[in-house]
């Protein structure tokens, strides 16, 4: 216990911890309208697009500034995001084909462009790869300020176009027909997506940011049935298993944070699953156990 | 022997084939997504069988990759089920946890070991001919091209025989339970399937090629053709070519192999994204493009015939004020008359237009266009 005490006082543990905690609450606000639209692996799509992104803003400048790189994942996400959009509304290929397709294509340039400037003169190309796997114990203060900048920026998007992303969400055709442009919304919501999972890149990496989307909302839709208590919901456990990851992480040596985040998110997801009031597994077996008892009842007593 | 070069582009051939086979029936079923799932929990397998052998070199290890694949699916789906959640976020929720644990465990326990997740998720094409099989002391070529020539020979008579199954199952999985076989057990042998290729794949190729490899070329066929024997084939030429152009631009740029690989996949994908005839981009806006102008068009000729010879005929065709009858732009009025006088179905004089076609022949512009 004086263990953990003294962590939470320590300064390094202070800026991670608010790092991935800041993270949380923006990837659970934004998965909650990927999960509902059946989207949610399109963060997946646009996290592996953003490798290239981050190479070709280093090869062109030669710096390894968070900034500069983040600007390049950032460029390459809306790129990646654009393609998915126009191939599935144009053509008779399929969403989920489309992601997986671009996602390969997009990471195979990647990982050709790092082999290119692995023999790049006059530039050690050694730290990009962090943005593979991410590691959130290098956070820096100033790396939590673009979260914060960031993250704040896309919540006060979502909270500009509640009511649009609500009528979107929900009901596409009426929203249409109320004269709201499906394109701009588009645009707007992939914007949001391809910010926050920039910024989560550092973090938790290319491969695991999507699950920052898809396990906090999924464990709130057990909780709430309002858009609103959802979204509120998702971000809390978002921020949670920011909080907590990083809290394991360093409290052991050699765990990844990372992935002990997601292993976090998933097990705030799975306590849902099984103990939501309701929905939840538990509470539905009870009740199919309590019918079969009183159906029993009731043929005892007829026979 | 063969040379290194031609070993290699034969193996990314013959793996492009491999591939493609349950790919196609992956992009039909919209199950694409899958394989992204199992390319990172395979590492959960491999992982775990290491632990229980301790040698990176085992079968074991394959077996184990091989079986968290199918498990990857199977857990999926029971919690798909449990009707808490879309078939997608328990994809997005499964795969990352998979892989998660297999990372924790990797950087706790196995630090020593050469087990990293570089060399599982990025392959490397170009050390494959290193590889080699020697049987009585005799190099009878790369590993490789017996586990990619035997993969695509699996895949081949998986598809081969149950191609009538997969067929239905595929599109009418409600048929196909009538007729008394299960579209499940089709389902799960699809998957190990798939699971053993992108196992025995991922070691020459990488995970990233994997994906490429299985999705693209049967995404660029789909484009292409509505015959399912057709689309297998158009995926296996995709993918080859794919492969072969690949390679060269690879050892042009000196670039990683795989990594171009997976850029000329998308490349060709693209290009028929864009020019496939009936299905592709530009065609789809330019058949838009004509519905468009043949309904304006329709539409003025039938304004027009309606009031042609009444009293209203000088106020309501005459191109001056027709636009503010129609409620379109002067600009569009004068680009749609202009057409139909070209095609001799609308005549000017006196600034009054007249229609030239007779009731019958409204009806056959109307019903064949």
């Amino acid at each position: 216990m004086k263990g953990i005490i003294e962590l939470f006082s320590d300064y390094t543990f202070q800026i991670v911890a608010l790092g991935t905690g800041l993270l949380g609450v923006v990837s659970g606000v934004l998965g909650t309208f990927t999960v509902l639209r059946r989207q949610s692996l399109l963060g997946d799509g646009i996290s592996h697009a953003a490798l290239p992104g981050v190479v070709i803003a280093f090869l062109l400048t030669g710096t390894k500034n968070t900034e500069v790189l983040l600007f390049g994942a950032l460029i390459a996400g809306l790129i990646v995001s654009f393609l998915i959009t126009l191939v599935t509304r144009y053509t008779r290929v399929k969403f989920d084909t489309a992601l997986a397709v671009f996602l390969s294509v997009f990471f195979g340039l990647g990982l050709a462009l790092l082999s290119y400037a692995q023999r790049h003169p006059n530039a050690n190309q050694a730290g990009l790869s962090r943005f593979i796997y991410g590691q959130a114990s290098t956070f820096l203060a100033r790396d939590v300020w673009i979260v914060a900048i960031a993250g704040l920026f896309v919540l006060i998007l979502v909270f500009l176009f509640w009511k649009e992303l609500k009528v979107f969400t929900f009901d596409p055709t009426f929203a249409q027909s109320l004269g709201y442009s499906r394109t701009r919304l588009d645009m707007i919501m992939n914007l949001l997506l391809v910010v926050s999972i920039v910024i989560g890149l550092q973090a938790v990496g290319v491969i695991l940011m999507s699950a920052m989307f898809i396990a906090p909302s999924v464990a709130a839709r057990q909780w709430s049935k309002s858009l609103g208590g959802m979204v509120l919901l998702s971000a809390i456990f978002g921020a949670m298993s920011g909080v907590l990851g990083t809290l394991v992480s360093s409290a052991y040596a050699n765990l990844p944070t990372g992935p002990v985040i997601v292993v976090c998110a998933s097990i705030i997801a799975g306590i849902s699953l099984l103990f939501a009031p309701g929905r939840g597994l538990v509470h539905s077996f009870y009740r199919r156990y309590k019918a079969r008892k009183e159906m029993k009842g009731k043929q005892a007593l007829n026979a | 022997m063969l040379n290194p070069e031609f070993e290699i582009q034969l193996i990314a051939v013959l793996l492009a084939m491999a591939c493609a086979v349950p790919g196609v029936f992956l992009v039909l079923r919209r199950m694409s997504m899958v394989t992204d799932a199992i390319t990172h929990t395979i590492l959960l397998g491999i992982v775990i069988g290491f632990f229980i052998v301790k040698d990176l070199n085992s079968p074991v290890l394959i077996l184990g990759a091989t079986i968290i694949g199918v498990m990857t699916v199977w857990v999926s789906e029971l919690l798909s089920e449990t009707r808490l959640m879309v078939e997608e976020s328990a994809i997005g929720i499964v795969y990352p946890l998979f892989f998660s644990i297999a990372v924790i465990l990797i950087s706790r326990y196995a630090g020593s070991a050469h087990l990293d997740t570089d060399s599982v998720l990025l392959g490397e094409l170009a050390f494959a001919p290193f590889n080699r099989y020697t049987v009585n002391g005799v190099d009878i070529g790369a590993k490789g091209l017996y586990t990619s020539g035997f993969l695509l020979l699996l895949n081949l008579i998986f598809v081969g025989v149950f191609f009538k199954e997969l067929k239905l199952v595929i599109f009418d999985p409600a048929l196909a339970t009538i007729i008394g076989f299960s579209p499940a057990i089709i389902h799960y042998a699809l998957m190990s399937v798939v699971s053993v290729t992108i196992v025995e794949s991922f070691e020459a190729v990488g995970s990233v090629l994997v994906i490429a490899f299985m999705i693209g070329p049967p995404a660029t066929a789909y484009l292409l053709t509505n015959d399912l024997k057709r689309m297998i084939l158009y995926s296996m030429a995709i993918g080859s070519f794919s492969g072969i152009i690949g390679f060269r631009l690879a050892m042009f740029l000196d670039v990683s192999i795989p990594g171009s690989m997976a850029v000329v996949v998308g490349f060709v994908f693209m290009l028929a994204v864009l020019f496939a005839p009936k299905r592709g981009l530009v065609s789809t806006l330019l058949l838009r493009a004509k519905q468009r102008k043949t309904y304006h068009q329709l539409a003025l000729l039938w304004h027009v015939y309606q009031h042609e010879y009444t009293d209203r005929a000088n106020v309501e065709n005459h191109i001056s004020t027709i636009a503010k009858h129609l409620n379109w732009e002067q600009s569009k009025i004068d680009r749609i008359v202009a057409s139909l006088v070209q095609d001799g179905k609308l005549q000017v004089r006196d600034g009054m237009l007249y229609n030239m076609l007779d009731a019958s022949e409204l009806e056959a512009f109307l019903f064949d266009e």
